[in-house]
């Protein structure tokens, strides 16, 4: 089994998330960024497949600027074999869709036959958690969202088990399929120096997107980014009766 | 200084066997007092039950026997009470935050507690120049805080920083794991408005709030350390400095402490100027984190000793290079055995949880004796191995943990419980030994109470001697701070 992972350079989620004067997006340059968490537990169940002898090759994937390739780098690091760099501008990266992510997949799995693509349940930045599920429906492959446990499930099947509301859902996948990452699936690895140095000589292919021929055009405007409202400092009442007296005229407690 | 602030409770223990007698000379506190203080203070400034918190210390090893904790508001109330303490006779322990390790901030016997809780008003800073000008009984995280919405921070980082004061910062001289890059707070200290313990409640505002004054003898840096000995200080003026927009961090494994040596000598070198942190751990240390608080390190293989690296900058891309190039040599040069490189803010975090719960996970073992000394480094390991061969089976564990970059080693030593033997074998040899290879006994936590039985050690007695006449001039009656350091 030949398994491709969705890997998204994000702003890393102990980053105190600032909005641009203009309104415009948040502000991203000069902050610290790193592997979208939910991307890294995708990452470690395939790595893990693979020295379970489940998969044979497990390819990194980013769609994104110049610096995702530090991304790929990691994942690399942390067992990836080989990585594709499918390039765009900073300024194409910051505008980018769910369905333009898997567009580009779709065309990646096709010109280098992949039997399966994990990806995280959501990248931390938008939320969306569109894209394995449009990818599965781009593909006609069956899905396997919010995995928490994967295992062999036998005559070309991969067992996956996922958590739901209330308790566990079980399911049997055919390959080829595309597999989501719930949090619980497993805990990722460290990147450690030798393999650091050791991923510094595996493939990193870059691909221009225009070679894909994916139209990257926005199907949707951002009008509006603004921060939370902020919430207003609380005061202090002198007594019991000070504080029945403020409800009552608050109207939370009936006079 | 420790990182964080367990909240546990050790049993107590009399390291400094015998406490001094109570100093007859001094006046016991009457209810004219009492109502004196009041008159300076009003009601609320006065504080007679519930005082528990303000007589022990946050380790339980220390607890005294006041009956009166003091809130003035200003540094006027300061004066006020020091003048009428200094001609009545009453004896005064100050306090900031009450996180010392040595128990100098607590009475010893029935001194009076002046807290410094409520002088916290005052708050100037220039975002030009770096510098900062604050009442002295601010929280060292709220100053924090505050200049982080000006893009600076304060030049020292604590585990007590949610508890300790700026104010008791400056008179213990806290260290901390920002030490070798920032230097010391004699780096920093620029002025302070203090009250002396003198029939006047004498105010004083020595130094300056400009960087580069050389007037006169430099009369602030003589209260940093000075554990509340010479005065009260109400205000301080001091730089902080930019805030990193970049930090990295990466743990090592190494097989010798000769080669923790050379990684220290190497990444001063190749990090310099972004070179933060560099903290130390020793197997044992490991081996008691993940059995006392099952955290497991980062490194796959267990190493005789890690290495934690951090850098702080304003360029990542920069940062990144720097870090990079460092690791690369430390492995061409097999310096290490194996090696972390933080990928995420996560990854950086458990690293960090191993130093900062180092202090804690000790205590799980039951007993635990700790030390706080400096050591030049040809030394700094051997005292670890002498103490194992010292103390044999009566210790549980001999740990190492510290500030390597700066010399400092935490060697710790648990039992099971308190044993008088395993005391005996230890005390005052440690110290002599330490005294004996250059070393301090006290390398930041200071002398307090714990310490003044081996005050004299490395200490010529003129030294000593010049303490005490110092002493007096500052506080002619003595009523400051009694029965400790000095």
């Amino acid at each position: 089994m030949k398994i491709l992972v969705g890997v998204k350079r994000v702003v890393d989620y102990a980053v105190k998330i600032r909005v641009k004067p203009d309104r415009s997006g948040v502000v991203t340059e000069g902050v610290q960024h790193s592997m979208n968490p939910f991307d890294e537990i995708a990452l470690e169940e395939a790595v893990k497949l693979k020295e379970k002898k489940l998969a044979t090759e497990v390819v990194a994937f980013s769609l994104g600027g110049p610096k995702s390739a530090e991304v790929l780098r990691t994942a690399l690091a942390k067992g990836a074999d080989k990585a594709i760099h499918v390039q765009v501008s900073d300024d194409e990266a910051g505008k980018l869709e769910s369905f333009h992510v898997a567009k580009t997949l779709q065309k990646i799995v096709e010109q280098e036959k992949f039997d399966a693509v994990f990806l995280g349940k959501q990248a931390i930045d938008d939320d969306s958690s569109q894209t394995a599920p449009i990818l599965a429906g781009l593909l006609d492959w069956p899905q396997a969202l919010y995995a928490s446990k994967v295992e062999e499930g036998g005559s070309g099947h991969m067992k996956v088990t996922r958590e739901i509301d209330g308790g566990l859902d079980t399911i049997k996948v055919k390959v080829p399929f595309v597999l989501s990452a719930d949090l619980r699936l497993n805990e990722p690895r460290y990147a450690t120096l030798p393999n650091i140095m050791k991923a510094k000589k595996k493939p990193l292919k870059n691909i221009p997107i225009k070679d894909l021929g994916v139209d990257i055009t926005p199907q949707t405007e951002t009008v509006e980014v603004t921060e939370p409202p902020v919430r207003k400092a609380g005061g202090f009442v002198e007594d019991v009766s000070a504080l029945v007296a403020k409800l009552k005229e608050k109207g939370f407690v009936k006079a | 200084m420790l990182k964080i602030l367990p909240k546990i409770r050790r049993p107590v223990r009399c390291l400094s066997a015998v406490v001094a007698a109570r100093n007859e000379g001094f006046a016991k506190v009457m209810q004219s007092d009492l109502l004196a203080f009041e008159n300076f203070l009003g009601k609320d400034g006065v504080q007679k039950d519930d005082i528990s918190n303000h007589i022990t210390d946050w380790t339980g090893q220390f607890k005294g026997h006041g009956s009166v904790v003091l809130y003035p508001k200003s540094t006027e109330e300061v004066s006020a009470i020091l003048a009428y303490c200094s001609r009545n006779k009453i004896a005064v322990v100050p306090q900031g935050g009450n996180t010392g390790l040595v128990g100098g901030s607590i009475p010893v016997h029935d001194e009076v507690v002046l807290s410094m809780n409520k002088i916290n008003k005052q708050f100037s800073f220039d975002d030009t120049m770096g510098i900062l000008q604050c009442d002295a009984g601010f929280i060292l995280e709220e100053l924090d805080n505050k200049l982080a919405k000006l893009g600076y921070m304060m030049p020292f980082d604590l585990g007590a920083k949610g508890s300790c004061q700026i104010g008791g910062n400056v008179a213990t001289c806290a260290g901390g794991i920002r030490l070798i890059r920032y230097g010391s707070l004699h780096a920093h200290l620029l002025g302070l408005t203090v009250v002396l313990p003198d029939e006047q409640g004498s105010v004083l505002h020595l130094g300056s709030s400009i960087r580069k004054d050389n007037t006169s003898l430099h009369t602030p840096h003589l209260f940093l350390g000075s554990e509340g000995q010479l005065g009260v200080i109400t205000s301080v003026t001091m730089t902080a400095v930019p805030k990193p927009r970049s930090v990295q961090s990466a743990m090592l494994g190494v097989e010798s402490f000769k080669k923790c040596c050379e990684v220290l000598k190497l990444a001063k070198s190749s990090l310099s100027e972004v070179i933060s942190s560099f903290e130390f751990l020793d197997a044992d240390i490991m081996e008691c984190l993940k059995s006392n608080l099952d955290l497991h390190p980062v490194l796959s293989k267990s190493t005789p000793f890690s290495i934690l690296v951090e850098t702080s900058g304003s360029n990542e891309d920069h940062d990144m290079e720097k870090m990079s190039a460092f690791l690369d040599e430390c492995l061409s040069k097999n310096l290490i055995l194996d090696g972390v490189l933080a990928g995420s803010s996560a990854d950086a975090a458990n690293m960090w949880k191993l130093r900062e719960s180092a202090p804690l996970a000790v205590t799980r073992d039951g007993y635990v004796y700790k030390h706080d000394v400096s050591l030049p480094l040809e030394n700094y390991y051997e005292l670890t191995n002498v103490m194992k061969a010292r103390c044999g089976d009566l210790a549980k564990r001999v740990v190492t943990y510290g500030h390597l970059g700066d010399g400092n080693t935490h060697l710790n030593i648990t039992a099971g419980k308190r044993c008088e033997e395993l005391e005996e074998l230890m005390y005052p040899f440690l110290y002599e030994w330490v005294v004996a290879h250059g070393g301090s006994i006290s390398a930041e936590h200071g002398i307090g109470q714990l310490k003044l039985p081996y005050s004299n050690l490395g200490k010529e007695s003129e030294e000593r001697l010049l303490t005490k006449k110092l002493k007096n001039i500052f506080d002619p009656n003595g009523i400051l701070n009694p029965y400790k350091m000095i």
